[in-house]
């Protein structure tokens, strides 16, 4: 097929709109906010560019890393992909929501004791994630690695990496991860 | 990302009419994959439409002992369901394959089956691509082509249909159900939901502009044992080289649908009708007229062996059990 010219991307459609901006509210850690948000603006920016919650952390911004994950009405989801307007009426839980230096999350300070990271910018994530995963497995949520889908779920060294995948750690911390998060689940890595 | 308006819409129907009237406009579900791709321009909606308010989200058992999904149902939920984990197991597994925990939390089961390819050259907006520009090329076409499809394919287009849970749901003959602007609802086999690219890459789906999908329907279950096995270059969040959906019968009948190989889930009756006698007899008749690149000839080897693999587990949990 031979290469022609064509407009760019999106030239075909009405010229580009003005920014628009809506109102929305959201619970985060615990607290009420009623934000006016570009409709553009991810819950990941409104985290962190609007509430100035930071902790939470912009790794690739396209869901590949989990650097991003909070836990949204119980459940972990990845806030890069996730548009604030979508969370009208939700609870946002993100690491300065589980624990405090002064009083740390178990999770956390499983972290520190296993010494489960090196540069910390995944850390929060992971935390967020792992404290949810625990919660998926005392739910009963399958995973691919589960060797039965009728048996109850627990938490092997396999199904805690399965169930971890989303969560990239550059520095290669994995290891000591997986035994912080085993420690707090009451079992060994 | 470029500017936008955004509406949460109160009915399938009033979705449906806001879609195919304002030009530009789409629907935005749990927008896992439209989001990463609005952020490449790649789509560029001038208006989105929000369904979470259209409590398309319940699985309810069908009159006809089947399952009806609504569009909604994350694939978390889905997966985990108990009526799908006993009955259609091979569903469940599939979507257990694919992703990873946060994107399961969050991506819908409508979404799920209309999510694009990841092809390469249609992520990089500097290369030439039919599906993302119309008329631009195919610079996948003698390029990097390990991931893409070995058939169903054009001069226009080699890209694969990424998902897993539509693999799954194409061996179970599931049915995609919708409702368009004027409230008219169809049922579409998923046979005939994804089209292959032939000259117009662009139109991945039956849906017509502006129709939205609010149910997925799996007829009364099929018994046997059920498998998805996918491989793929990573243990886990990695795109399938080649995955098999099977449910396969005591008496070694039954069906297998092929992932990662195709522009939509790769199945036919007459590879089905050779189950009996054994994967390569499979494979043969699955994908007769393959036309692979040298870099993913690989793949039809890795097909049989894959299914081979299929068939000895669905051997051995027999035993079993």
């Amino acid at each position: 097929m031979s290469c022609v010219a064509v407009p760019a991307v999106g030239a075909n459609r009405a010229a580009p709109l003005p920014p628009v901006t809506m109102k929305t509210s959201l619970t985060v850690n615990g607290k009420r906010h009623t934000v006016d948000v570009d409709t553009r603006m991810t819950l990941l920016d409104l985290l962190r560019e609007k509430l100035q919650l930071t902790g939470t952390k912009k790794g690739c911004d396209h869901g590949h890393c989990g650097a991003c994950t909070v836990i949204v009405n119980g459940r972990r989801i990845n806030s890069c992909l996730s548009l604030t307007l979508q969370h009208e009426g939700d609870r946002v839980t993100t690491i300065e929501g589980l624990g405090t230096p002064n009083k740390l999350h178990p999770m956390q300070a499983a972290f520190v004791k296993h010494d489960g990271f090196q540069c910390g910018y995944c850390t929060p994530g992971q935390i967020c994630s792992a404290v949810a995963v625990l919660d998926e497995i005392k739910a009963g949520i399958p995973s691919h690695v589960s060797v039965s889908l009728d048996a109850p779920m627990r938490l092997t060294n396999s199904e805690l990496r399965e169930r971890m995948s989303g969560n990239i750690c550059r520095c290669g911390a994995y290891s000591n991860i997986a035994e912080a998060i085993a420690e707090v689940a009451g079992q060994t890595a | 990302m470029k500017s936008f308006s955004y509406e949460r819409a109160t009915s399938p129907a009033a979705a449906a009419a806001s879609v195919a009237t304002r030009p530009g406009a789409k629907f935005l579900a749990g927008g896992t994959n439209l989001l990463d791709l609005m952020k490449l321009e790649i789509e560029t909606p001038t208006h989105l439409v929000d369904v979470q308010d259209l409590k398309l989200d319940r699985i309810d058992a069908t009159g006809d002992g089947g399952l009806r999904i609504g569009a909604f149902v994350s694939n978390t939920a889905l997966s985990a369901n108990m009526h799908v984990r006993r009955d259609y197991a091979v569903l469940s597994r599939a979507i257990q394959a694919g992703a990873s925990g946060q994107l399961r939390n969050k991506a819908t089961t409508a979404g799920n089956l209309l999510q694009r390819t990841r092809c390469p050259y249609f992520y990089d907006t500097n290369q030439a691509c039919n599906k993302r520009q119309p008329g631009s090329g195919c610079a996948a076409i003698g390029g990097y082509s390990r991931q893409l499809a070995v058939i169903g394919t054009s001069d226009a287009c080699i890209a694969t249909y990424p998902g897993d849970m539509a693999v799954a749901l194409r061996v179970l003959d599931a049915t995609i159900e919708t409702i368009d602007a004027k409230g008219q609802t169809r049922a579409i086999p998923i046979a005939n939901f994804h089209r292959l690219p032939g000259n117009t890459p662009h139109v991945e789906t039956a849906l017509t502009p502006g129709e939205l999908i609010t149910a997925v329907t799996l007829p009364k279950p099929l018994g046997g044992t059920h498998i998805y096995r996918k491989v793929r270059d990573r243990a886990s969040y990695a795109f399938a080289l080649v995955s098999v959906a099977a449910v396969l019968q005591p008496d070694g009948s039954g069906r297998v649908a092929f992932g990662g190989v195709a522009p939509k889930p790769w199945r036919s009756d007459a590879a089905d009708a050779a189950l009996s006698q054994g994967a390569p007899a499979v494979t043969a008749r699955a994908f007769d007229g393959a036309q692979p690149t040298t870099g993913n000839h690989f793949k039809l080897q890795l097909a049989t062996r894959t299914l081979a693999a299929t068939i000895a587990q669905a051997t051995t949990s027999a035993k079993i059990s």
